[in-house]
């Protein structure tokens, strides 16, 4: 038996210095051995991120304060520790890193020297030998031509080189405990996938004991020993990972679980005949950048894209950050304008009408964004936003206020919501509103852009099954840009795999997602966190089938 | 799948930034700023009521005669009576100072819409108002003073002038940043017609940072027009302005320093006061500004 590097016992932390204030953090008690990753899951909210800042000293003074209960690290209290203690042990017992490492990495400072600082205050080493050991540390985390990237200041590198970069930055005084607060959510799959592995393989060489905090059920499966699941600042359960998989305790536990997307495609529906909405041809847009004296460079952001959309159905585009997934969507939409190639919406084709002449057909085509704090006005009312379209097209406001209330109805808001404002309502209900507002104007295709990304997996969850619903009831064709094969799994008839602005697959959800041709396509599916387990049926996939 | 729904997290954003008035009286020192302001206002725009005496009557017999109960701050070198011109000042003063604030915003505000929104026209609209900015602001005013001649809308005119390209940038930026907006787009593709997207969805979101930007202008009008009628560029000197007032006592400092004392400390409370206000609507329209107060 270890000893644990990490202890939490009780600890409460509440919102400003009053001992009654609202508890952020209420009673909560962990521990981390040696060589173990404790796998902290919650939806957002639940307090994994505070307890983290609260690990490291990092809450912010007079805002948050740990209020009872004790943190030992290696039998050391933290909680009643100095400043200046706590500085000195952030480098060398505990490093922390962050969700997105741009902003955790200073961009005026080549890399090399970032990381130097950190030596340079905790040891006595001279300039060479920091050196040496800084190289050897971006060595062990397989960064290349370490020489290179030692100068290299941070916008030059990929995300997932940066947060090499701040795993190296964190290990290089050799930490007994590595907080880890969402490092993977930021990147794509298959970075994530790279990272994932890193992690797990430094810490079997330094016997570091991993704090890893997520949302991601996948990644838990992938990375963890043992599972904590908090929710509202309190500890659910814990147990280890194969217990808290297969046989969760608690009703909570199990909703989380079963509320993950399977990665195995829902049961295809029949071919229909139904009429094609949507195709285009050819789709293609060419971003230029002209440089104040040089060439003009020229960025082909989608190529050459051909889809079919037919009435009812579900189109997926799936594909990693800057694939052109977003840039299709938005030429359909034609928020923006493509550079060549055909939209045909039902029989009309739209790729060159002007603003003008566009007018009439916008009313066809819906989209939903992914960011539900952005795509409402926060000053106007939730019932003016969503009566905006209708009225552009003639509707009289009091039936168009009126058809706001049945919309709301439709997706399962309260009718009196009309009268109040975005701020007043969670980011589902958030993209609820945004969902009624698309369907405002009867169109016959909605356009969905990563529609359910930025929602917890519950509310994710419903929203996917409002999609399904809407579907169903009106005969809406869905175009569903996603990067998340689970959700395509879950909601596509058809899904395009896109890389580079091209299509490299197109095909049946149950095909593509299940025997895919393409090499890229089988990448993306052994990327995917969590791919052999089925965590809506507790059990491995393999056992399934 | 069923799914026993699970409560949302609920999380608190702070109420979008609304102009409320609340903040007049937030601390004592602004409460006192905005009393002030109110003070010399009133004081100004009843000045034929209360003031004792004809501003430009001239009484040669009582030549820079000292402080008396017939004149309680005495008079100046052509024996008018100094309280009556600086009531009566006050009016000019703050008439250019809002006059130029509001002017200059209406004009800055509709040039930095368009640019802000028509990329052909921004490239013509900025280079104009960047050549405006290349020329340092009191010459410009003085040029176009001594061009036109000296009256209370020429000196509007060329204290404002400046100040719009400082506006329609202000009012660009924010335009660039907020068309970008995801509301904004769902705007676009629910087939809104542009004067509604810019009225309804890009306007409000210049409305804080125009405030800040207002008041301090205001308080810098009010400045420019006692600097160019002190210069001898501004309003003709028997019309009395703050300024005027200061600029004709110059010659009599050393024998009668009130004749500068009573119109600079009005214009300097004034001034104060307007950009106390000035801050104070900052803080209270930016939400970060507050968070930074709290820590």
């Amino acid at each position: 038996m270890t000893s644990p590097v990490l202890t939490i016992d009780n600890l409460v932390v509440s919102l400003g210095r009053n001992p009654d204030g609202l508890r952020i953090i209420d009673g909560v008690s962990l521990d981390v051995q040696e060589r173990e990753t404790l796998c902290l899951v919650g939806e957002s909210g639940s307090g994994k991120s505070v307890t983290a800042l609260t690990v490291m000293g990092l809450l912010q003074k007079n805002a948050l304060m740990p209020i009872a209960g004790s943190i030992t690290l290696v039998g050391e209290e933290l909680l009643t520790a100095s400043d200046r203690r706590l500085r000195q042990l952030r480098a060398t017992r505990m490093a922390m890193i962050f969700q997105e490492p741009m902003t955790a990495l200073n961009p005026v400072a080549p890399v090399g020297r970032q990381i130097d600082e950190v030596l340079r205050t905790h040891t006595d080493l001279d300039a060479r030998a920091r050196r040496k050991r800084i190289l050897d540390m971006m060595e062990q985390v397989r960064l290349p031509q370490v020489e290179r990237i030692f100068a290299s200041y941070p916008h030059r590198l990929s995300g997932g080189q940066r947060q090499r970069i701040m795993i190296a930055m964190g290990l290089v005084l050799e930490p007994k405990l590595l907080i880890a607060d969402e490092p993977t959510t930021a990147l794509d799959v298959t970075t994530q996938k790279q990272i994932l592995t890193l992690i797990r393989d430094l810490q079997r060489d330094h016997g570091t004991a991993v704090l890893f905090i997520t949302h991601d059920m996948g990644v838990v499966a992938e990375i963890a020993d043992r599972v904590a699941v908090m929710r509202n600042g309190r500890l659910v359960e814990t147990g280890p990972l194969q217990s808290i998989l297969r046989t969760p305790a608690m009703e909570y536990t199990r909703n989380l679980l079963s509320s993950v997307p399977s990665l195995v495609p829902r049961a295809p529906r029949v071919d229909t005949t139904e009429p094609v909405v949507l195709e285009t041809t050819g789709l293609g847009k060419i971003y230029r950048e002209r440089s104040f004296l040089g060439k003009a460079r020229e960025v082909a952001a989608a190529d050459d894209v051909t889809l079919t959309l037919r009435k009812g159905r579900t189109l997926g585009i799936v594909g990693e950050s800057g694939s052109g997934k977003s840039t299709v969507a938005r030429c359909i939409v034609r928020l923006i304008d493509p550079t060549s190639g055909g939209i045909r919406l039902v029989g009309r084709e739209i790729s060159n009408l002007s603003r003008g002449l566009l007018q009439p057909h916008r009313k066809r085509i819906q989209i939903v964004f992914q960011d539900p704090y952005r795509s409402l006005n926060p000053r106007v009312t939730i019932g003016e936003s969503i009566a905006e379209g209708p009225i552009n097209y003639g509707m009289p406001r009091a039936d168009a206020l009126a058809k706001a209330r049945e919309l709301l109805e439709l997706v399962d808001l309260p009718p009196d919501a009309i009268s109040r404002y975005p701020h007043q309502f969670s980011g589902g209900q958030r993209q609820r509103i945004a969902i009624a507002r698309a369907l405002a104007l009867d169109p016959d295709v909605l356009v969905a852009d990563e529609a359910v990304s930025a929602l917890d997996v519950s509310v994710q969850a419903q929203v996917l099954e409002l999609f399904a619903e809407i579907q169903n009831r009106l005969g809406i064709a869905l175009l569903f840009i996603t990067h998340d094969l689970r959700v395509a799994a879950q909601i596509c008839d058809d899904v395009a795999v896109m890389q580079h602005g091209r299509i490299v697959e197109q095909g049946p959800a149950a095909q593509v997602l299940t025997h895919p041709q393409q090499v890229y396509t089988r990448t993306l599916l052994d990327a995917a966190p969590g791919r052999g387990w089925d965590f809506a049926n507790f059990r491995p996939v393999a056992a399934a089938v | 799948m069923a799914i026993e729904t699970l409560p949302e997290p609920s999380i608190a954003i702070a109420a979008p930034p609304r102009p409320r008035l609340g903040f007049l009286t937030s601390t004592p020192i602004i409460a006192t700023a905005t009393v002030c302001l109110v003070a010399i206002a009133v004081m100004s725009i009843s000045a034929p009521w209360i003031a004792p005496h004809d501003p430009l009557q001239l009484l040669p017999a009582q030549r820079l005669k000292p402080a008396s109960e017939q004149f309680l701050l005495g008079t100046d070198a052509y024996g008018r009576d100094v309280l009556s011109r600086v009531i009566y000042g006050g009016r000019i003063s703050l008439l250019i100072g809002f006059g130029a604030t509001l002017v200059s915003i209406s004009i800055g505000l509709i040039i930095g819409l368009f640019s802000g929104f028509f990329r052909l026209l921004d490239a013509v609209l900025m280079r104009i108002m960047d050549g405006i900015m290349a020329i340092p602001a009191i010459l410009l005013a003085i040029a176009v003073v001594s061009l036109s001649g000296a009256s209370v809308a020429t000196v509007l005119i060329a204290i404002t002038i400046p100040e719009i390209p400082r506006v329609a940038r202000l009012v660009r930026s924010v335009v660039l940043s907020a068309r970008e907006e995801p509301y904004v787009e769902a705007a676009i593709a629910a087939g809104s017609a542009l004067p509604k997207i810019m009225w309804r969805h890009l306007l409000p979101n210049t409305v804080a940072p125009l405030i800040v930007q207002g008041t301090n202008f205001c308080a810098g009008a009010i400045l420019t027009e006692a600097i160019l009628s002190f210069l001898g560029a501004g309003i003709s000197p028997e019309i009395p302005t703050w300024g005027n007032i200061m600029a004709e006592g110059r010659a009599y400092f050393l024998i009668k320093p009130s004749l500068i004392f009573w119109p600079g400390l009005l214009l300097s409370i004034a001034i104060l006061s307007v950009n106390l206000i000035g801050d104070a609507a900052r803080d209270a329209l930016d939400p970060r500004m507050k968070q930074r107060e709290a820590k």
